[in-house]
């Protein structure tokens, strides 16, 4: 029996269609497993080169540098997501389309292509010689929210703009004002994306080291017993010099290499960095997660 | 105001008086006049891509969202000019909106028919309890979502979610309720449910109502507006209208001849 035209138009649909599923699948698994083998590699060198001195907060451990990456994180993500947030709501709901706002992205688009170690040179120019402080947290902090705004800005932007029109005028139309329309409905309905965003500016923070370099610097003294804040010694100052992971492993593969567990500080740190990576957008993930489900949103 | 022209105001809720409207350089409304009177539903049709939506939304100033929108002559709710004298946002608790499409938002179904009462101030957990229950009776739907309404409401058939729309309108107790085909998902019961409804709302709200379906128009309307290409055809209580209509494109249309 002969398939009429149409059925056979049906046949190679069907045929292209399990084609380009599996192309994808391939390219997807691809990715997943460069990125397993990656981690596997990087945290199973850290695993053969562990020993227990490496856990503790002092000179010869990294304790205090792991502190110091997630103090740092948190001080840039204090600073950029506000501003970034506040950015991307005024980029979607407020501006209005014209030069200005042409403008505007403009800049955003250059600033999140900048080169980190301009920034960084730029951070030592402004946060360090102009204010004559030291190097210090809050600086390398500032220096890694120029670098993360553009990206919390777009990703806000982008989210707000991609939600279907009618949850805007559906609230408008009650009688809700703009801001309580943004704050109630369009946010907490693009809250998954913005926190994508969120998580990938912080994976700025964790890796980065070029704008750290002359900013945050490469010293850490802690003295752990010692809680007031104002001190330079103090754990929770953000205006005293912390080294954060990514610039350990760096300072242990270049002047640092004159150590002789040089090589092992700088694997066992990689692999402590792509966990703590892992780790927080997993729970950035599960909280956004939880959040979303509980007010009854999309996902 | 004088008591004479107070009286002669009693029953009108709505005045509008030679309304253009411009999207751009497109007019999408021409020289529109007519009252829309308290109490009573006012149907309006025409063809598709007439200017139903964009009528109705004048009232409510939902067109102020867009850009490049221009509009000009005056509507008048209560004798005062709703684009010159009045706060949009006032303007919107008091003429509410149920959309063509159903738009309820990424919340629990109780979070959405208790969004316009908060916006009022409402935080009583009882007062708002008993206003949800009570919308959502009115809009036929509650039995359907009574053991769900902290689940998400985008979970709902796209009716459902039509009929928790107009709950969640009614919930905020507006004078006057513009519904934008609110029937077209539904099913024929939910439809006569929602026709019920209107009906029995007209005693203490103005509705005004958007339909393609001349049965529709002509079961529940107290007037009828025709509308085509930007133009009001003919308005007239809805009984002349399709009985004797005095145009002849209106006959043509009702009859079903185009549109
Ligand atoms: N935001 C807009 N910008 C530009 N033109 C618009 C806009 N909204 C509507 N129009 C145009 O205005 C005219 C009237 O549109 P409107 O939505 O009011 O029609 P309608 O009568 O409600 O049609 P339907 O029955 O299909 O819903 C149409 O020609 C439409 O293309
Ligand atoms: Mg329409």
């Amino acid at each position: 029996m002969h398939d009429s035209p149409m059925k056979k138009r049906i046949k190679k649909a069907k045929t292209v269609d399990s084609l380009m599923t599996k192309i994808f699948y391939i390219f997807g698994s691809f990715f997943l497993f460069f990125l397993l083998i990656l981690a596997a590699y990087i945290i199973g060198k850290g695993v053969i080169d562990f020993y227990p001195e490496l856990l503790t907060f002092t000179s010869k451990g990294i304790g205090n540098q792991f502190f110091n990456t997630i103090y740092l994180v948190f001080l840039s993500l204090v600073i950029s997501v506000p501003l970034g947030v506040a950015a991307g709501i005024y980029m979607a709901e407020y501006s209005k389309d014209g030069k200005f706002l042409t403008f505007l992205r403009i800049c955003i688009e250059s600033l999140s292509s900048l080169p980190s170690i301009v920034v960084g040179l730029f951070g030592y120019l402004v946060f360090i010689l102009m204010t004559g402080a030291k190097w210090n947290l809050m600086a390398g902090a500032l220096a890694v929210s120029i670098l993360s705004l553009p990206l919390i800005t777009t990703t806000t932007e982008d989210a707000i703009r991609s939600l279907p029109k009618g949850f805007k005028e559906g609230s408008m139309a009650l009688g809700a004002s703009q801001w309580r329309t943004i704050s109630k409905v369009l946010l907490p309905a693009c809250l998954p994306r913005i926190a994508t965003g969120i998580i990938l500016a912080a994976g700025r923070g964790f890796g980065e080291a070029a704008a750290l370099l002359y900013t945050a610097g490469q010293s850490t003294i802690i003295n752990w017993s010692n809680w007031d804040i104002t001190s330079p010694t103090c754990p929770l100052n953000p205006f005293r010099p912390g080294e954060t992971l990514s610039l350990h492993i760096w300072g242990m593969r270049t002047e640092g290499s004159l150590n002789p567990n040089a090589s092992a500080i700088a694997n066992f740190s990689a692999a402590v960095l792509v966990i703590m990576v892992l780790a927080f957008s997993l729970l950035a993930r599960v909280i956004t997660r939880r959040i979303s489900k509980k007010s009854g949103g999309l996902i | 105001m004088t008591d004479i022209h107070a009286k002669e105001q009693t029953n009108i809720k709505f005045t509008v008086e030679s309304l253009n409207l411009f999207y751009g350089d497109f007019q999408a409304l021409n020289d529109i006049n007519l009252t829309i009177e308290k109490n009573e539903i006012t149907a309006l049709i025409g063809p598709s891509g007439c200017g139903k939506s964009t009528f109705l939304k004048t009232l409510n100033r939902m067109n102020d969202l867009e850009p490049n929108v221009t509009i000009n002559g005056n509507i008048y709710l209560d004798s005062v000019d709703v684009n010159k004298d009045m706060d949009a946002i006032e303007l919107r608790k008091r003429v509410s909106m149920v959309f063509q499409q159903p738009n309820p938002f990424p919340k629990s179904v109780y979070d959405n028919v208790a969004y316009g009462p908060r916006i009022n101030g409402i935080r009583k957990k009882t007062q708002l309890d008993e206003i949800v229950e009570r919308s959502l009776k009115q809009a036929a739907i509650w039995d359907e979502v009574k053991d769900r309404l902290h689940k998400s409401a985008l979970g709902l058939s796209g009716g459902q979610q039509q009929r928790l729309c107009i709950a969640r309108t009614l919930a905020l107790e507006p004078e006057v309720i513009l519904m934008d085909e609110p029937t077209s998902a539904l099913d024929p019961i939910s439809t006569m449910k929602i026709e019920d409804l209107a009906s029995e709302l007209k005693k203490n709200y103005t509705i005004v109502i958007v339909t393609h379906n001349m049965q529709q128009a002509s079961r529940i309307s107290d007037k009828t507006a025709f509308f085509l290409l930007g133009n009001l055809v003919e308005f007239d209580t809805t009984i002349t209208l399709f009985s004797q209509p005095s145009d002849k494109r209106t006959e043509e249309y009702i009859t079903g001849r185009f549109g």
